[in-house]
């Protein structure tokens, strides 16, 4: 019975958490139940990803209308792999919660932040499962509007700007997404993706399809803050509670990312986008973004800051997958959508322990806290490795099939950039090792003399995330086996 | 049998590692005596037996013992046992004992752990079988080894590291480039013979000639050698140059381009640590030095060379080693390792001045020492395949050898005149530590042919001869000559409290000048062009406050504008590429 209806579960489980979250009492139900929710959905998704990890695609029929009529979720491993990285981060960002959310949320917004979380998950699962291009824009708007307000609710005023600034972004992306939609559906009369691949090659000359893919591409380079539709991404990671950067930061912009590759390899195919300039457009994008961002972390002066635009550059690393257009591209790109959710999870996590204990996340207030909190200082500087790419990381593993697949495609320039990034990346990584480690002043030492280490709820989150970005630099099995199941699917040329 | 004997040599020293931080006194020390010991025994009871000993096939691996892991679809090869790997995982062994011993009274776990995880990554190395295991245990001697210099503490300390660690990284990260393309080029990662034919050969060549200090990559090692703790630079002086030369015996041998290196690091060092102040670092230059011998060795190519390129590696790290011990015990008692502010340190400590000398007496490959069994070889190797002037460069490092190192660091250390430091004999751990290597290096000296049986290549070759001892004994006196007069005369450069300056002037003081010079050139340049804008702009402003139009209020918030300004740019652009071309 469950596992016929595991893929529908997945949502509505999150979806009706939401409004029973919101009408409990300010306390600590509204976080129970959250966590409970996530950690069954967390099981589920792990069931549904064993189910397809074997090749086999899942059709579920909402409501029983058959496809493409009513709305279909299609299941196949690229979905659930996906699906499992947003339940997996989710179940470990509410337990470190508890204690995050009491320090820095006034009590009577706990209920709503928790109701805005579980619409925000559902959200993102809704876009990870469903195979309906209309069904995805609900989604999306779902997840949209619950991280609006998740972001409004930081300490600092900032908060408010960046959340308006993104809802502004995050608006017209959306609408960006449903004109191209519209410009799909008047030509060929379906919404089911399944069905859009199939009727679209004979359409490909059409103008309408180019206008309607440009629209789709920029509306959802938007959402995932492709360099230089980035600006919202620094001020909403900044000010964010601490909590709801980690969540963003290690699963929205990675279902934008996953749409992408849905879109472009299987909604379209590489043989259309070849003859837009879309290839080399993402291509030189990401460069500019990889480069340019990796430069700017190194200068910024608050923490959290560093690591978004850092996020901006590794997300230019995962488009650099679909802009080599290859099987090992899109290996790739899966690849790094995982291993960088790891590594972002735990190193927003260990800053917020920091934070958690010194109530700020500026570099200038940090000298010397290393010592006095030994398990997340060596969480940094193993999140850090592995966002540097230093073997024996999950980090690594990504960039190797990167430069493997940019090397297939003869693109030293690529290789180059891939090269400098991850020497940017020392830079920048080394700079908050510094500051933690290296730089004590003796007043702030004698300051932060009574700072203890974080408390076991948060460490524990902490240390899964960084002890699975050492698993996974050595087992593959999960990441790469998956996503080369995956585009096998994605691709069907590739067979 | 003690273990199986696929097990590769580093797993015992990183489990050790590890160990490090949950014990701590009598036990801690019983861990770290234990480990080389018994990675030691392990090599020559376990691994030695399974090892062709048929000298002609030298290289022959021995398959039976290759351990192999596969992980993300590439074969891990941990475990490749030749006599060549054999050699120098007795000697890293040999090494780390020694200088566990000498480190035996340091509380430091940071600086334990450090040095257990470097020497496991030297000897992951040097065991390595396929170019991605070599690299993985490259960045790991990076990593550990520069918190052997870190542990000192002190600011300078600090900011030599982070360079000495920059140095290392991109060593890793051309080596990783290299491997890439030799992957793609010949669809495997086997470490083997690579050759400087391809693209992939010349970036690998470089990435093990900046951890060998070929001639202007080497400011790294003279930086941070002399920079490290006590008895982190003994650990320090053992392993990273050690396994750059073993990677370039394994991958270049015969590779004619590096005689010429070879002859030109063991030139120019000399002249650096003629006029060098700080002891440790005269040390430094002529580690770069005895390095150029091997470098030499391994580009003749010949068995003869090679065999004594790997010979002289082995009975570099232990004169090296002990010399460096010496100094290091020196810096602990005094303080300080300036040659201007020592001497007469021999009345102090009697025995050090003793082992020191026995250090500098191999170094400078006196007969009956054991420099000089196996330079002797490369200089044979030299004059056989005719390359003369080459010969007489070496000739010529030879007595500079014997000059900077072999003289002057006991010289100034302990004799000069009298500085009036009294101090106590250094640590019996230490004397112990330089007891044992300065038995070894008399040992080797006069029975060679010990050592030369462990070497990879079969040869026939007895160093004891007339001309050999007669040439050798010929250089050492007359260069002892030249430094008796030229410090009577008053001609030999004075040790004064000096920065010398090399090529890492270009990057600590060059580069950043210019950095300036042209970020001034190009703010002046800014400054103009903004002004350009500026003033365009206000008579723009001007002319648009008079006009209508501003009446509407246009731009209230700047960055949402901006944002979707691009967002407008970035569709249109694409829209109009899209429809025309």
């Amino acid at each position: 019975m469950i596992e016929n209806h595991l893929s529908l579960l997945l949502v509505v489980l999150p979806l009706l958490a939401a409004p029973i979250a919101a009408v409990l009492p300010n306390g600590r139900l509204p976080w129970a139940v959250s966590t409970l929710v996530s950690w069954s959905v967390v099981y589920l998704a792990a069931w549904q990803l064993m189910n397809v990890s074997t090749g086999q695609v899942i059709s579920y029929e909402l409501g029983g209308w058959a496809p493409p009529w009513g709305i279909e979720y299609r299941i196949d491993a690229a979905n659930a792999l996906v699906a499992l990285i947003v339940s997996g981060i989710a179940a470990l960002t509410l337990p470190y919660a508890l204690k995050s959310v009491i320090k820095e949320i006034p009590q009577q917004q706990h209920a709503l932040l928790y109701a805005a979380f579980m619409l925000c998950l559902t959200g993102l699962l809704g876009i990870a499962q469903t195979g309906d291009i209309f069904n995805l824009f609900v989604f999306l708007e779902i997840s949209s509007l619950s991280s609006y307000a998740l972001i409004s609710l930081g300490k600092k005023r900032q908060a408010l700007t960046a959340a308006y600034q993104y809802l502004i972004m995050g608006t017209i992306g959306a609408t960006f997404f449903i004109i191209g939609v519209g410009l799909l559906y008047a030509m060929t009369g379906t919404l089911n993706m399944a069905d859009l691949a199939q009727r679209l090659p004979e359409l490909y000359e059409h103008r309408t399809i180019h206008t309607a893919f440009a629209f789709i591409m920029v509306g959802f380079a938007l959402k995932l803050a492709l360099f230089p539709l980035h600006v919202w991404l620094p001020n909403a990671y900044t000010y964010a509670p601490t909590v709801v950067t980690i969540f963003l930061a290690a699963t929205a912009t990675k279902v934008a990312v996953y749409v992408m590759l849905r879109m472009v390899f299987t909604v379209f195919s590489f043989t259309f986008i070849e003859n837009t300039p879309a290839d080399e457009l993402f291509l030189l994008l990401c460069v500019m973004g990889i480069l340019g961002m990796s430069f700017y972390a190194i200068y910024q002066k608050d923490s959290k800051r560093l690591l978004a635009y850092s996020s901006v550059a590794q997300i230019g690393y995962m488009m650099l997958g679909i802009g080599l257009g290859s099987v090992l591209g899109a290996t790739a790109t899966l690849v790094h959508l995982f291993n960088h959710a790891l590594m972002k999870g735990a190193l927003f996590m260990a800053i917020g322990a920091l934070v958690y204990r010194v109530g700020s996340s500026r570099l200038e207030h940090l000298p010397g806290l290393g010592k006095q909190m030994p398990w997340t200082f060596a969480a940094i500087v193993i999140g850090g490795l592995s966002l540097i790419g230093v073997p024996g990381t999950a980090g690594f593993i990504s960039k190797w099939y990167l430069v493997l697949a940019a090397i297939e495609k003869q693109n030293w320039l690529i290789v180059g950039v891939i090269l400098i990034g991850s020497l940017l990346a020392v830079a920048y990584v080394w700079k908050i090792i510094e500051v933690l480690y290296f730089k004590a002043t003796d007043e702030l030492e004698h300051k932060y003399v009574t700072v203890k280490e974080a408390p076991l709820l948060m460490l524990i989150p902490m240390w899964v995330l960084v002890l699975a970005n050492v698993y996974f630099g050595f087992n593959t099995e999960l990441t790469v086996g998956t996503a080369e199941q995956a585009v096998k699917l994605l691709i069907p040329s590739a067979n | 049998m003690i273990w199986t004997s696929s097990l590769p040599p580093f797993i015992p020293f990183f489990i050790a590692a590890l160990l490090m931080l949950i014990t701590r006194g009598h036990l801690r020390n019983v861990i770290l005596l234990a480990t080389p010991v018994l990675g030691g025994l392990h090599l020559w009871l376990d691994v030695q037996p399974f090892v062709p000993m048929v000298a002609s096939d030298a290289l022959i691996t021995a398959k039976e013992l290759s351990y192999q892991k596969s992980i993300f679809n590439y074969q891990l090869e941990f475990m490749r046992v030749d006599k060549l790997s054999l050699l120098f995982g007795y000697l890293f062994h040999i090494a780390s004992f020694i200088s566990i011993i000498y480190a035996l009274h340091v509380r430091d776990t940071t600086q334990q752990v450090a040095s257990l995880f470097y020497a496991g990554s030297a000897l992951g190395a040097v065991f390595a079988g396929d170019l991605i295991t070599l690299f993985i245990f490259w960045e790991g001697l990076a990593l550990s080894s520069v918190f052997l210099i870190w542990a000192r503490r002190t600011e300078q300390a600090i900011k030599t590291g982070t360079r000495y660690l920059v140095f290392q990284v991109m060593s890793g990260v051309l080596l990783l480039a290299g491997a890439l393309i030799h992957y793609h080029q010949t669809g495997s990662t086997d470490f083997n013979f690579i050759g400087i034919e391809s693209t992939a050969g010349w970036l690998i060549l470089i990435a093990f000639g900046i951890k060998a200090a070929f001639p202007f990559l080497h400011s790294w090692l003279t930086e941070g050698y002399p920079e490290g703790t006590p008895t982190g630079t003994v650990f320090l002086s053992a392993f990273t140059t050690k396994v750059a030369v073993y990677a370039l015996a394994r991958g270049y041998p015969g590779t004619d381009l590096l005689v010429y290196v070879g002859a030109a690091m063991t030139c120019f060092p000399i002249f650096y640590a003629v006029i060098e102040n700080d002891l440790r670092r005269v040390l430094a230059y002529s580690m770069i030095n005895q390095v150029g011998f091997m470098v030499c060795g391994i580009g003749i190519g010949t068995a003869l060379a090679l065999n004594g390129a790997v010979a002289h590696a082995f009975n570099d790290v232990i004169f090296k080693g002990l010399l460096f011990m010496s100094m290091g015990a020196v810096l602990y008692r005094v303080g300080n390792i300036n040659g201007s502010d020592l001497g007469g340190l021999y009345k102090s400590m009697p025995k050090t001045a003793m082992l020191c000398i026995v250090g500098a007496a191999s170094i400078s490959a006196f007969p009956l020492f054991s420099g000089f069994v196996s330079k002797s070889m490369v200089m044979a190797a030299m004059l056989q395949e005719g390359h003369n002037y080459l010969w007489l460069m070496l000739l010529f490092a030879s007595a500079g050898v014997f000059h900077h190192a072999g003289i002057k660091i006991p010289y100034f250390a302990f004799f000069h005149h009298d500085s009036g430091i009294r101090v106590k004999e250094a640590p019996t751990n230490m004397l112990v530590a330089m007891s044992i290597s300065a038995v070894l290096c008399v040992f080797i000296g006069t029975q060679p042919q010990y050592l030369y049986a462990l070497l990879p290549w079969k040869v026939e070759y007895w160093p004891y001869d007339m001309t050999h001892v007669l040439a050798q004994l010929q250089i050492l006196f007359f260069s002892a000559l030249a430094f008796v007069w030229l410090n009577k005369q008053g001609l030999y450069p004075p040790e004064l409290r000096s920065v010398n300056i090399d090529v890492e002037w270009t990057y600590r003081k060059l580069i950043p000048a210019t950095a300036r010079a042209s970020y001034n050139l190009s703010q002046r340049f800014n400054c103009a062009v903004i002004d350009v804008v500026q003033q365009s702009w206000q008579g723009f402003q001007s002319a648009f406050r008079a006009s209508r139009l501003s009446q509407y209020h246009l731009a209230s918030s700047w960055p949402t504008g901006s944002m979707v300004l691009w967002i407008g740019v970035i569709l249109g652009g694409y829209l109009l590429m899209d429809i025309y071309f």
